[in-house]
This record gives C-alpha cells, sequence and structure tokens, in this order.
C-alpha cells in the first residue's frame, strides 16, 4: 500500500514538472533519466547482497548474543549487526523492540539500531560512491564514537523502571 | 576509483550468489526477491527525488545555492540542512547524487555533511513510531542526542576537508 503510494506520488510529480515546465521538462527527464540509469546499475549488486544476507542470518542466534550479560563481545557484535543491517529506520524499529523483548541489552539494541541508522556498511558504499571516499570515511570516523557513547548514554538515563516499562510496552 | 567500486560490488554479489545457490535453491530465490522488493521500494522515491532536484536545478542557480548552503552560509545553512534533514523522510541512498551535485554546485562540505547525518539519525515524522518501540524517554533522547551530535561531527568534518 505504501509502495503504491510512492509511485502515485512520483507519477504526480511527474506530471507536475510536465505542466509546470512545458519548455524545460525534457532537461529534466534526461536529467532524472540518467540519474535512473546510474540507480539501476550501482544498487542491483548491493540489493542482491543484502537480500540474501536477509535470508541466510537466522534471527534466533542474533538474540543470544548480546544479552545483559554480553559484555564488551555484545556492544561489539551489536555494532557490527547494525552495520551490516541495512533496512529503513521503520523495518529497523520492530527489530529493537523483539531483541529488547527476548532479553537484549537496552545499550545494545540502541547501538545496533543507531549504528544501522548512522554508519551502515551499505550506505558507506554508496556514500563513497557519491561523495568520494574521504568524506564518508571522515563522517564514519567521527559518527562511530558518537553511536558507542549515544547508546550508552541513553542506558545510564533510563531507571530500572524506564527499562521495564518500555518492556511491558513491547509485550502489551 | 567508482568504476573498480562498482565492480568489486558486483563480484561479491556474484560470489553470494554462487554460495547461496549452491547450498539452498529456495532460499537463494527468497534473498533475490527480497532484494529486487526493496530496489522496488526505493525506486518511486529515488524518481521523485531527481524530478524534484531536477526542477531546482533549473531554477536555482550555484550563486543562490552557495548563498543558501555555502560554505560560507556557516551556522545558519548548517540549521537550515539539520532541518531539512530532520524533517525529511526519504531513503538516504536516494540523496547521494543530489547531494554530490550540490558540492559540485558550492554548497559547503559541513551543510551537507549535517543534512546526511540529520538525515540517517534523526526522523521528526517517525518519532511516534520510535517511541512505541522504544518509550518516551529514550527515544525523544535518542533524537535530540543525535542531532546535537550532527551539528558537532559535521562541523569538525567541515574543518578537516
Amino acid at each position: 500500500m505504501k509502495k503504491i503510494r510512492a509511485w502515485i506520488i512520483m507519477g504526480a510529480a511527474c506530471m507536475a514538472v510536465i505542466l509546470s515546465l512545458p519548455e524545460d521538462y525534457g532537461a529534466v527527464m534526461s536529467y532524472a533519466g540518467a540519474g535512473l540509469m546510474q540507480f539501476l546499475w550501482n544498487l542491483i549488486p548491493v540489493f542482491l547482497c543484502v537480500g540474501l544476507m536477509d535470508v541466510w542470518v537466522e534471527k534466533e542466534k542474533m538474540i543470544k548474543i548480546i544479552g545483559e550479560k554480553s559484555g564488551l563481545t555484545g556492544k561489539v557484535l551489536s555494532l557490527f549487526m547494525g552495520m551490516l543491517t541495512a533496512v529503513p529506520i521503520y523495518a529497523l524499529l520492530p527489530i529493537a523492540g523483539l531483541l529488547i523483548k527476548k532479553g537484549g541489552r537496552i545499550s545494545n539494541v540502541l547501538i545496533f539500531l543507531c549504528s544501522s541508522v548512522s554508519i551502515r556498511i551499505p550506505l558507506l558504499l554508496f556514500e563513497t560512491s557519491a561523495l568520494g571516499w574521504k568524506f564518508s570515511i571522515c563522517r564514519f570516523l567521527l559518527n562511530l564514537p558518537v553511536v558507542l557513547v549515544i547508546g550508552c548514554a541513553i542506558e545510564r538515563v533510563l531507571s530500572d523502571k524506564d527499562i521495564e516499562d518500555i518492556i511491558q510496552l513491547l509485550l502489551r | 576509483m567508482n568504476r573498480v567500486f562498482t565492480m568489486f560490488l558486483y563480484a561479491l554479489a556474484i560470489l553470494l550468489l554462487i554460495v547461496s545457490v549452491y547450498k539452498d535453491r529456495d532460499k537463494t530465490k527468497r534473498g533475490i526477491q527480497k532484494g529486487i522488493w526493496m530496489m522496488l521500494g526505493v525506486l518511486p522515491y529515488f524518481l521523485t527525488i531527481m524530478l524534484v532536484t531536477g526542477t531546482a536545478l533549473i531554477y536555482l542557480k550555484p550563486d543562490t545555492i552557495r548563498q543558501i548552503l555555502g560554505a560560507e552560509s556557516g551556522l545558519r545553512g548548517m540549521i537550515t540542512a539539520a532541518l531539512a534533514g530532520t524533517a525529511a523522510l526519504v531513503p538516504v541512498l536516494a540523496v547521494f547524487p543530489m547531494v554530490s551535485e550540490l558540492l559540485r554546485n558550492g554548497a559547503g562540505t559541513a551543510q551537507m555533511a549535517i543534512f546526511i547525518s540529520t538525515l540517517t539519525t534523526v526522523g521528526f515524522i517517525t518519532i511516534p513510531l520510535e517511541i512505541k518501540y522504544l518509550g518516551v524517554k529514550a527515544a525523544v533522547l535518542r533524537n535530540i542526542l543525535f542531532f546535537l551530535a550532527a551539528f558537532a561531527t559535521s562541523y569538525l568534518l567541515g574543518v578537516m576537508l
């Protein structure tokens, strides 16, 4: 449903361009067309990799390894899991919720969530191809500590009752 | 550089595909289907953005962009970019080409970095959804902290590059 809406919006944008720029719409269309070719050429291998990873990486195993007692290993694993998970935030949140419900430590789940939105590797690959490796490597190195600090800081601020409330919220 | 990079991705995808087919045909099929659906999910957003940018580039001259988001636009430009990134809900993949186009047309590095950072980490529209899974406190804190951190990291990035 959501997908259909996005296509409708796209169609409307297309019509709007043609109607509002009767003279220049050709230039806009060829610009968009060139962008589309670039998009397909770059994204086909990535979506293949992501789709296959999605099927092969098991959820149950992920849940076991990032619990309360997982320590530093849990943190590092959460970080890498996040960096390798490439789904939009509205798909990530249910995963994060599931991880918390199954006993994942809050800071680990937050590190997972934040590293996925901020410094995921597939994203870095695209960023590099569009903006150059200098830009993306610097942004990565700057954001890595930010993700870790924010993940741990939020856990610090939350009281035991807050965490209990989150779990209750998820069980409901 | 970019071409080598894309080639590497193709090689990786083909390798994964071969291993996957060898291990389990059905799972491979599902994986490929998932990949295609994900791609079709991003495609309309991408095309819409390309249309909007294409139109904007007809109207916006490099000078105007430089004024609003240029390196000299300083904090004001960064705030504009940060608010735009916070409000927008589009896959970041779709905006990279636009950002690189803007950079070529005179936008500042720090301004573009903060746009990407806030677009990826802070979501005004997704906060209600986030609250459902993380509770009010954690969700709101997470967004505020990332919004502030984006200023620090992007400022540093602008200085470094």
